[in-house]
Order: structure tokens, then C-alpha cells, then sequence
């Protein structure tokens, strides 16, 4: 039982931050129907750009946090002038190879710049483990972790308000409706997309930096944009709350995953296939996900 | 008779059968021999360096060729096809050291058991479109990764598998120069189907999925039967390169057949030319070339710049990136339409058209 509780809470933890990723993908495809494969290397970025601040600038970590954000927006905003631009009405697997090829190429700028040397940020949490609740249910969870999930929270909470009642969240819901009436309207999808990027860029870079926070930062950190691609697919690509909870879905079962599978396997690794193993079984009975819009062909 | 330097112009074809032929006049079908006769030629010329590149290119031509019969010909993204030749490489390797069976059986069976591997991954595409299906076969690519590793009593997991070279009435083809003679031969073969496919009901069946699949099935196309053929016949030629590179390189580990490797292969295809069977071998040609240019420039560039040479990896990784999406950007339909317009701008000479 305790197990059980103590790998819930954790995968509910990695689950919020799973939740921030696929929220980035999700924003690009729904306004541009692009999947995003240098997700990852938003988030390796963030997590480098929030040490520098943190590390090298001795800032105040709150104040890091958000410069980092900043930083990643104006970085989403520069790629999509730089490299998605001219691809704007291109066919998927064009725009899906840009991204293949931008993830190698910021992959390498980023080790160019810092090496592959592991980092880890000044601690700013307390190492202590805090308990919840006392006595069968037991469960420990670090300071660390409890203020990523209270982050991933504040921002999925901020982001769904922004959808909803801002005018550029209107303006971004409805050119990933239908980009010729949003252009009719007198929306401009340009601006439109170069702010989805930046906002992708920004989310992600928020998980880099929890991330970098929990488990220091290594270069394999950017593997997790293809790690949380199952979750965007199975809450559906183009459904914001399917993103979030995908996010704690994956997140729970890859850690039950990990604690009850792998043991049974000699070397492990269950914890790293079981999503993808789950995400191909619901694909063969929902194609669309979870909570994605079915698209209906007429001829 | 025609006159031997008549030039050719216009299209004056009156029946299909010439309009699905693959040389239009005679001297093509006479440079297509002779351009044949120097691939053979090639390593008593070269050496065995270049013989060694010209082996990887030929193994990554067969690979990229199957990826294009999916990718570009029927329109179905794989994320998955290192996944495939890590399939053909372990299936034949794990044949030929533990039964003892022959490489020349070895070889195809691997290709059969990617094949029906390829197939089954590629039952989503049923129901599956686009993206969706794209990530489906990334799936695909992850869950077999775990496979290979894990399954150690075939694969050897990561302690890999040593294979022995193939031998022929005795003889090992253990030397640079006679294994360039199969994977030539193995190209030429595969590349041959593969033009050949295409000029046939099951090949213009896919290209019709591709352009438009409501349409296709409206036609008369079973698109399910077609799009899993399609992912059987591709995996199939992803894993006789897989086959042929595990005795080429001597050991097979899981390491080579990662996401990366996909991830080349889909690049291959995108610089060489989606849709076009020689773009496949340009492609290959380009992504095993260039690491080996990138390196000698690392190298000859460090003698002046210190240091230049311990950051190669990401030099190549940087050069990678760049060469794809200028491609993308600039010529969406690869090398192979560069060496076309090259081509017919020396042939209309001194006019542009």
C-alpha cells in the first residue's frame, strides 16, 4: 500500500511536468497541425538558460524562474521567424523533418555552449522529505517536488484562462479552428503562430527548469520530448485538457510501471516502454486519443 | 535504325507500353549498362577507403529505398525504420550463429521476419492517418529498442552478437572489395524492383494512396491490404540492409538500430528526393559522406583552430541539422531534382528551355 501511494504521488508529480510538455505540443498543433520533435530541446534549452540566471547571475530563483520564461518565449519567437516561417503551408512530413533537423541543431548549439558535463542548480529547496499523512499511508515527497507541482498547476490553471478569455488566446483558438476565417477577420495567423511558439517554448522551458531543479541537468533531459509525445497523443493533439490529463495518466502508469514490472524483468526499462506500449494499444481503439477532435471526411 | 546522335526531344509516344518504358532510347539503356559496368569496376580503381564508403552506401541505399517506397511513394511517415533493420540484422544474425544456417538464406529470412514485423506495426495505419500513424511507428521503433536490448537470448542484448562474413563456394568474402561485389549486387536488385514496382498495378495502387486515399479507395484500392503491404515491403528491404550490415561491421549491438538511425534514414530520403528511387541512393550517399567531410575539415581546421576537433560530434550533428532544413527550404524535392536540372541544363544547352 505504501508503494502503491508513494509511486501515485510520484507519478503525479512527473505527471504535471509530462502535462506542461504536451501542453507545448498541443498549442503548435492546434494552431498549426505540426507536431513539434524538438520539443525536448525547448526544454534542455530552459532548463541551461534558468542555470545561467540562477548559477551564474546569483539571481533569486523566483526571479530566474520568470526571466528563464521570458528568455524562452523570445527563443520560441526567433525559431519560428528563423526556421518554421517559410514552411507555413508545406506537407506534415516537411515541417515534421524542420523540427527534426532544429532539434539537432539547438541540441548542438547547447553543447557547444555548456558541454555534456552534468549540472545541477544552487539548491534552493530543502532536501528534507516532507510526509504526507502519517501511519498505512505514508508518503514522502520532497520540497522539490511539491513546488513543481504547485508550478505545472499555476501555469496549466494560467494558460487555460488565457485560452479562454484573453483576446490573443481567443485569437490563437481561432486560427487553429480555421486559418482562412481567422485571416478574414482580420486576424494575423503570422503573429498568431509566432506567439504559439513562444508560449511552447515557454512552457516547456518551465519543465527544463523543474526538471533541472529535481534531477540536475544532463543533455539526456531532452529526450524528454519524444518520452512525452504519448501523452499528447493519447489526450488527443489537438485537446488542451486532454494534454493535462495525459500528463497524470502517463505519469501514474509509468510509474507503476516502473515499481511493480520492472523488478519482474531482468535490467529494467519497463518504466520507459510501458507508455509507448499503452499509447499503441489505444491508438488501434481511439485513433484520435483520448479526448481529440475525430476528423470526418466527406468526399 | 535512328540516327545514333539524334537528340531527344519532345514526347511522341503513342502507346503505353512505350510510355511505361524504362529507357525511352537507346542510348539511356546503353549508359544505364555501362554506368553499371564502372559501379563493378569501381573498387580495382579506388581502393579499398573508398570501397569501405562505397559499401555503406549501398547498404543505406537498399534501406532508404524501402523507406521511400513507404514515405515517398505511399505516403505513410515511419519513425521507425532502424527499428526494422535492427530486425532483418538480428533475426539473420541470430539464423546464422545459432542454426548455422547460411548467409544466403539467412539474409532474405531476415528481410521476411522484418517484413511481417513491419506489417504488424503497420496494422494502426488502419485506422491511423498522418501524425497519428507517424508517432505510431515512433512507438514502434521504442518498443522494439526495449526488445532488442532485453532479449538476450536472441539478441545478445547489449553484449551484442559478433556474425561472421559471408562465405561463398568457400571463399569469405572477408576483404573490402569482394563484400562491395554483394552489396552492389543486393542495391542493384532492390533498386531495380523497386523502379519496377512502380510501373506496376500494386505500385500505382500506393501512389494513389499517397495523392489522395478517399479517391484511391473510390477506384477500387483496399487501402488497408495496400498500406500494410506497403509497410511489409519496406520493412522487408530495411532488413536485408539490416542482414547485410551485421556482417559488414562484424557485431551487431542494439545501439545501432536507435531512434537516430530512423532519424537518418528519414533525412536520406528528404536530401536525396522523396518519391524517387535514385534520390534514395543520393541521399545515402550524401549522409554517409558527409560525417567523413565534416571530420576531415574538423581535422584539417584544427591545425589552426585548437580544440576544433574535440567538438566534432556536434559539428556533424549542427551540419546534419542545417543540410535538412535548407533542403527543406530550398529544393523540397532533393538531390535527385538538383542532378535533374543540372542535367537538363547541359542538355538545352545554350537555351534555357
Amino acid at each position: 500500500m505504501e508503494l502503491l501511494l508513494q509511486l501515485v504521488v510520484q507519478g503525479i508529480v512527473v505527471g504535471s511536468l509530462y502535462a506542461l510538455v504536451a501542453l507545448g505540443f498541443v498549442l503548435i498543433y492546434k494552431s498549426s497541425d505540426v507536431i513539434n520533435l524538438a520539443q525536448g530541446e525547448f526544454l534542455l534549452l530552459g532548463a541551461y538558460i534558468g542555470l545561467v540566471f540562477a548559477g551564474s547571475l546569483q539571481v533569486p530563483f523566483l526571479l530566474a524562474v520568470l526571466l528563464s520564461l521570458a528568455a524562452a518565449f523570445g527563443t520560441g519567437l526567433l525559431v519560428e521567424r528563423l526556421v518554421l516561417r517559410p514552411f507555413i503551408g508545406e506537407p506534415a512530413i516537411s515541417v515534421i523533418m524542420a523540427t527534426l533537423g532544429l532539434s539537432m541543431i539547438i541540441r548542438s548549439l547547447i553543447h557547444m555552449i555548456w558541454g555534456t558535463a552534468p549540472r545541477s542548480y544552487p539548491p534552493v529547496f530543502s532536501q528534507e522529505p516532507i510526509q504526507l499523512a502519517a501511519g498505512p499511508y505514508r508518503v514522502l515527497v520532497s520540497e522539490a517536488h511539491l513546488w513543481t507541482l504547485a508550478a505545472a498547476v499555476i501555469l496549466l490553471v494560467a494558460l487555460t484562462a488565457f485560452f479562454r478569455y484573453s483576446i490573443t488566446g481567443i485569437a490563437m483558438r481561432a486560427s487553429a479552428d480555421d486559418q482562412q476565417a481567422a485571416l478574414s477577420m482580420g486576424i494575423s495567423v503570422k503573429r498568431v503562430l509566432a506567439v504559439t511558439w513562444g508560449v511552447a517554448a515557454m512552457v516547456s522551458g518551465l519543465g527544463g527548469v523543474m526538471l533541472g531543479n529535481m534531477n540536475g541537468i544532463t543533455p539526456i533531459l531532452s529526450s524528454y520530448g519524444l518520452k512525452v509525445l504519448p501523452v499528447a497523443i493519447l489526450g488527443g493533439l489537438d485537446s488542451i485538457p486532454g494534454a493535462i490529463a495525459g500528463g497524470f495518466v502517463i505519469g501514474i502508469l509509468e510509474n507503476l510501471a516502473g515499481g511493480y514490472l520492472d523488478p519482474l524483468v531482468p535490467g529494467g526499462g519497463v518504466k520507459e516502454v510501458a507508455p509507448f506500449a499503452f499509447l499503441l494499444l489505444v491508438l488501434l481503439i481511439r485513433p484520435y486519443g483520448l479526448f481529440g477532435k475525430e476528423i470526418i471526411e466527406r468526399v | 535504325m535512328r540516327y545514333p546522335f539524334a537528340m531527344e526531344c519532345g514526347v511522341f509516344r503513342t502507346t503505353y507500353r512505350e510510355d511505361l518504358a524504362l529507357h525511352h532510347t537507346p542510348i539511356a539503356k546503353a549508359r544505364l549498362w555501362l554506368l553499371i559496368a564502372v559501379l563493378y569496376l569501381l573498387p580495382s580503381l579506388l581502393g579499398s577507403y573508398v570501397t569501405s564508403i562505397l559499401n555503406q552506401v549501398a547498404i543505406f541505399s537498399i534501406a532508404a529505398i524501402g523507406l521511400n517506397i513507404l514515405t515517398g511513394f505511399a505516403g505513410q511517415i515511419s519513425i521507425g525504420h532502424g527499428a526494422f533493420m535492427g530486425v532483418g540484422a538480428f533475426a539473420s544474425g541470430y539464423l546464422m550463429t545459432k542454426h548455422g544456417v547460411p548467409f544466403w538464406v539467412a539474409a532474405p529470412a531476415g528481410g521476411l521476419i522484418a517484413a511481417l514485423v513491419g506489417a504488424i506495426f503497420g496494422l494502426p495505419s488502419a485506422r491511423l492517418k498522418g501524425l497519428y500513424l507517424a508517432i505510431a511507428s515512433l512507438a514502434a521503433q521504442v518498443v522494439l529498442d526495449f526488445v532488442f536490448i532485453r532479449w538476450e537470448s536472441v539478441t545478445g542484448g547489449v553484449n551484442s552478437m559478433s556474425v561472421p562474413r559471408p562465405t561463398i563456394l568457400g571463399h569469405a568474402l572477408d576483404s573490402e572489395e569482394t563484400f562491395y561485389y554483394l552489396a552492389l549486387t543486393l542495391a542493384l536488385l532492390h533498386g531495380a524492383f523497386a523502379v519496377n514496382l512502380f510501373r506496376t498495378r500494386v505500385g500505382r495502387a500506393l501512389v494513389a494512396i499517397r495523392d489522395r486515399d478517399l479517391a484511391a479507395e473510390v477506384m477500387g484500392v483496399d487501402l488497408f491490404r495496400y498500406k500494410v503491404l506497403a509497410f511489409a515491403l519496406s520493412a522487408f528491404y530495411a532488413g536485408v540492409a539490416g542482414a547485410l550490415w551485421g556482417p559488414y561491421v562484424l557485431i551487431i549491438n542494439p545501439e545501432h538500430f536507435t531512434i537516430l538511425l530512423s532519424i537518418e534514414l528519414l533525412a536520406m530520403i528528404i536530401i536525396g528526393g522523396l518519391g524517387s528511387v535514385m534520390g534514395s541512393v543520393y541521399g545515402a550517399a550524401f549522409m554517409v559522406v558527409l560525417p567523413i567531410a565534416v571530420s576531415r575539415l574538423a581535422t584539417f581546421a584544427s591545425q589552426y583552430v585548437p580544440g576544433v576537433g574535440d567538438r566534432l560530434m556536434l559539428l556533424r550533428e549542427f551540419v546534419f541539422g542545417t543540410a535538412i532544413i535548407l533542403f527543406l527550404v530550398l529544393e523540397p524535392e532533393g538531390l535527385a531534382r538538383l542532378w535533374r536540372n543540372v542535367k537538363d541544363y547541359f542538355r538545352l544547352w545554350p537555351f534555357s528551355y
